[in-house]
C-alpha cells in the first residue's frame, strides 16, 4: 500500500517536473471548456465550431506566434497591434488609390513590417534600451502614421483580397478561410524555428540569460534584431489576413490586440522571464482566448463585457500556477525551466551592483 | 609662503568654480526635461499669437498656460504615482483601468436625481458626495493592493501582474455600469475638476498637495532612499534589513491611488463616467511622463520634479500640435520620435557614439 502510495507520487511529481506540463494543463482546460459548451449549449459540439474559432482568430495567432519569440528571449513587444493597423492601412491605400497588384502589396507591406521590427530590435540591442519603451514608442508610431495615410477607414475591393475572404475550403463536413491555412503553415514554420534551428536555440539561451548567452559566443545582437522583425512580420502578415477578414484599411483596427497576444502567449505556458515554452502551446492559449468568446456568444445573455473578466481571471490563475510551480521546483531543489535563469540572473544583477 | 600658495589655490579655485558650477548644471539630471518644456514653450511664443497672456474673467485666471497645467492635471498625478514604481524597477500599466473603475464608482454613487427644493427641481446625489469620493478611491486601493500583493507577495513580473487588472479593471467597470455611459448631474462634484480656488483651477491645488506630501515624505523620511535601494538592487536591499515586500506593496497602493483620484478628476471634469473609454491609454503617457522626466525604466534613482515636467511637456506638445492646427493624428507620431529622442539621449551607449562622431 505505501510502496503503491509513494510510486504515485513520485510519479506524480514526474509528471509535474515535465517541462510541457504547463502546456498540458492548457490543452486539458481547453477541452474542459469545449466539452462544458458542448453540454450546456444546443449546436456548440460541431466541426463548424472548431473551424470558426480558427477564422475568427487567424489573425491573431500569427500575432502571438511572433510574440512568443520576443517573449521567449525575454522582451515584449507592444507595437504588433499598431503595426497590424498600419499593415492594413498601407494595403488598403496601395490597393485603392495607386492600383498596384495585389501580391507586390503584400511583398512590399511584409518588408515593411520586417523593417519597422528590425529599426526597433537595433534600438533595443545597439543603444540598451528598453524593449518596453521602444516598442511602446513604435505602438505609437505606427498608429499615428494609419492616420497619416487616413483619417477614415478606406474599403478594399481588390479581386484577389474579396476572393481570399471569401473562399472556404472544405475540410470534413466543415469548412475554413484560406487565412486559416496561411496561419497553421506559419504555426508548423515558427515550431521549425523554434525548436529545429540555430537560431530558436539561440531565442531560448538570451531568454533564459543574455549575458552568458554572449559568453557563448552566440549571435545575441543578430538574434535579438531578427527577433523583433519576425515580430513586426508576423504582425504584418496578421495584417494582410486582418484585411481579407475585413476588407478595409483603417487606424483603428485591432486595438489592444497587443494584450490579447500577450494574455495568449502566457496562457499558453510561456514564461514571461523568457526562455520557457512552447510555440504550439500559443495556439492552445489562442484557442482558449477564441473559446471564451464563442460561449459569451452562446450564451447571449452574458454581455461583452465578461470576455474580459473571463481573460483576467484566468490569466491571474495561469500566473499562480506558474509561480507555485517554479516555487515548489525550487524547494525540491530540481530546478525546471525558469529558476536557474531567474537565481543567476539575481547573481549577474548582485555581482554587477557590487 | 604657504599662505600665498594657498591663496593662489583658491584663487585658482575661484576662477574655476564658475566653470564648475556650469558643468554641474549641465549634467543634472533635470536639465534636459525642462530644456525640452523651455523650447516647446518658445515655439509655442513665436507661433501662436497671444500664448502667453492670462486673463482674469470672474475672478479665474484664463490663458493657453493655465489650461495647459489644468488639463495635464490627471496625467501629473498618475506620473508622480508611477515615478515610485519605476524606482522599485516597477511597472503599473492599469493605471487606465484604475482611472475607470474609481470614476466610475464615483459617478455611480453621485448620479443625481431630480428633488424639487422649495418648488425649484435640483439635483442631488444618491450618496453624501464625501462617501462617494472615499468609496471612489477605496475602490482604486483595492486595486492597488490587488497589484501590490502580486508583485510583492506572489513575486509575479510587475508587467504581467499589472496586466491582469488592466484586462479585467475595464471589465468590472462595465460590468458595474451595465456597459452604459454614466451621466452626472450633482453641481459639487464638477468643481474637483472643473473649479476654481484663488483664481486658479481646484485640480492644480489636489497636484501640488500631493506633490508636497510625496517631496516631504522622500525627502524627509528614509523612504525615498529606501525606494532607491530597491530599485538599485533588491536583494542588496532586503539584505541589508528593508522590508522589500512591505515598500512595494506600499508604491502599489500609492500609484492606484493617484489614479483614482486622477480618475475622479478626469470623470469630474466630462460630468459623466465612460467605463471603455475614460483614461485610455493613461498609463502609457504617464509611463512617458516618467521616462521623459529622467527617471530610468532600470529603477533607481527618480525625480518627482522630473515626472511633473514630463507631463507638463507631453500637454504642452498636445496643446501645440492642436493650436498649429496640425491635425490632431499626427500627435501620436510627433510623441513617438520625442519618445525615440529622449530614450536614446538617455542611453549611454548612444551619448558614446555621438561623442566619438563630434570628436572625429
Amino acid at each position: 500500500m505505501t510502496i503503491s502510495y509513494s510510486s504515485c507520487a513520485i510519479a506524480w511529481r514526474a509528471i509535474l517536473a515535465r517541462p510541457y506540463f504547463t502546456s498540458l494543463v492548457t490543452v486539458v482546460l481547453l477541452l474542459l471548456m469545449f466539452g462544458l459548451g458542448s453540454f450546456a449549449y444546443t449546436g456548440f459540439f460541431s466541426l463548424q465550431v472548431v473551424c470558426n474559432l480558427l477564422i475568427d482568430n487567424a489573425f491573431l495567432l500569427v500575432i502571438a506566434i511572433g510574440m512568443t519569440f520576443v517573449i521567449l528571449s525575454g522582451g515584449i513587444d507592444l507595437s504588433v497591434g499598431s503595426v497590424l493597423a498600419l499593415t492594413t492601412m498601407v494595403s488598403a491605400y496601395l490597393l485603392q488609390v495607386w492600383h498596384w497588384p495585389a501580391l507586390s502589396v503584400m511583398v512590399v507591406v511584409l518588408l515593411l513590417g520586417a523593417a519597422f521590427g528590425a529599426f526597433m530590435g537595433m534600438l533595443i540591442h545597439f543603444f540598451k534600451l528598453q524593449p518596453f519603451i521602444v516598442t511602446l514608442a513604435g505602438m505609437f508610431l505606427a498608429r499615428g502614421l494609419c492616420y497619416l495615410i487616413s483619417i477614415n477607414s478606406i474599403t478594399i475591393d481588390n479581386l484577389l483580397y474579396v476572393a481570399m475572404s471569401q473562399t472556404r475550403i472544405s475540410v470534413a463536413s466543415a469548412f475554413v478561410s484560406p487565412s486559416v491555412v496561411i496561419a497553421l503553415l506559419m504555426l508548423a514554420l515558427a515550431i521549425y524555428l523554434a525548436h529545429y534551428t540555430r537560431f530558436g536555440r539561440a531565442v531560448y539561451a538570451i531568454g533564459g540569460n543574455e549575458h552568458s548567452a554572449l559568453l557563448m559566443g552566440l549571435p545575441v545582437g543578430r538574434t535579438k534584431i531578427a527577433i523583433y522583425a519576425f515580430s513586426s512580420s508576423c504582425a504584418a502578415l496578421a495584417g494582410i489576413l486582418f484585411s481579407f477578414y475585413m476588407l478595409s484599411g483603417y487606424g483603428l483596427h485591432a486595438q489592444g490586440t497587443e494584450l490579447d497576444a500577450i494574455a495568449a502567449v502566457v496562457i499558453g505556458g510561456t514564461l514571461l522571464t523568457g526562455g520557457y515554452g512552447y510555440v504550439a502551446g500559443t495556439l492552445t492559449g489562442v484557442l482558449i482566448l477564441g473559446v471564451i468568446q464563442t460561449l459569451i456568444a452562446f450564451d447571449g445573455t452574458l454581455s461583452s463585457w465578461w470576455t474580459k473578466i473571463v481573460i483576467g481571471a484566468l490569466l491571474f490563475i495561469f500566473c499562480l500556477a506558474q509561480r507555485l510551480m517554479s516555487l515548489g521546483a525550487e524547494r525540491a531543489g530540481n530546478m525546471p525551466g525558469n529558476t536557474p535563469a531567474e537565481t543567476s540572473k539575481v547573481q549577474a544583477t548582485a555581482r554587477s551592483a557590487a | 609662503m604657504s599662505a600665498s600658495m594657498n591663496s593662489k589655490l583658491f584663487a585658482g579655485q575661484d576662477e574655476r568654480a564658475p566653470a564648475r558650477r556650469w558643468q554641474q548644471l549641465l549634467q543634472h539630471p533635470l536639465l534636459r526635461p525642462v530644456a525640452a518644456l523651455a523650447v516647446l514653450l518658445l515655439i509655442d511664443l513665436f507661433l501662436i499669437p497671444g500664448f502667453f497672456r492670462i486673463e482674469l474673467k470672474d475672478g479665474h485666471l484664463y490663458g493657453s498656460v493655465i489650461d495647459i497645467f489644468n488639463r495635464a492635471a490627471p496625467l501629473m498625478l498618475a506620473a508622480l504615482g508611477m515615478t515610485l514604481v519605476i524606482a522599485t524597477r516597477g511597472i503599473d500599466i492599469s493605471v487606465g483601468a484604475v482611472v475607470a473603475i474609481a470614476g466610475t464608482v464615483a459617478a455611480m454613487l453621485i448620479g443625481g436625481t431630480v428633488v424639487m427644493h422649495n418648488g425649484v427641481p435640483e439635483y442631488a446625489s444618491n450618496m453624501p458626495m464625501g462617501w462617494a469620493l472615499a468609496a471612489a478611491l477605496g475602490a482604486a486601493l483595492l486595486c492597488g493592493v490587488w497589484n501590490g500583493l502580486l508583485v510583492a507577495g506572489l513575486g509575479l513580473q510587475p508587467i504581467i501582474a499589472t496586466l491582469i487588472l488592466m484586462v479585467a479593471g475595464r471589465g468590472l467597470a462595465q460590468l458595474l455600469t451595465d456597459g452604459q455611459i454614466i451621466t452626472v448631474y450633482y453641481q459639487p462634484f464638477f468643481f474637483l475638476g472643473g473649479g476654481y480656488l484663488l483664481g486658479l483651477p481646484f485640480s492644480l491645488f489636489i497636484v501640488a498637495a500631493m506633490f508636497v506630501l510625496l517631496a516631504v515624505l522622500m525627502r524627509k523620511t528614509a523612504l525615498g532612499l529606501f525606494i532607491q535601494a530597491v530599485g538599485i538592487n533588491p536583494v542588496a536591499a532586503r539584505l541589508a534589513g528593508i522590508r522589500t515586500a512591505a515598500l512595494i506593496l506600499f508604491v502599489y497602493v500609492f500609484c492606484s491611488l493617484c489614479a483614482g483620484m486622477a480618475g475622479l478628476m478626469i470623470s469630474s471634469n466630462i460630468k459623466s463616467a465612460d467605463a471603455n473609454n475614460a483614461g485610455l491609454l493613461l498609463e502609457l503617457d504617464a509611463i512617458l511622463a516618467v521616462t521623459l522626466g529622467g527617471t530610468s525604466l532600470a529603477g533607481g534613482k527618480f525625480s518627482l520634479v522630473g515626472s511633473v515636467v514630463g507631463a507638463l511637456i507631453i500637454q504642452a506638445l498636445t496643446y501645440t500640435i492642436y493650436s498649429l492646427g496640425v491635425p490632431p493624428e499626427v500627435n501620436m507620431v510627433v510623441k513617438s520620435v520625442v519618445v525615440f529622442l529622449v530614450c536614446l539621449s538617455q542611453s549611454p551607449e548612444f551619448r558614446r557614439l555621438s561623442s566619438s562622431l563630434v570628436k572625429s
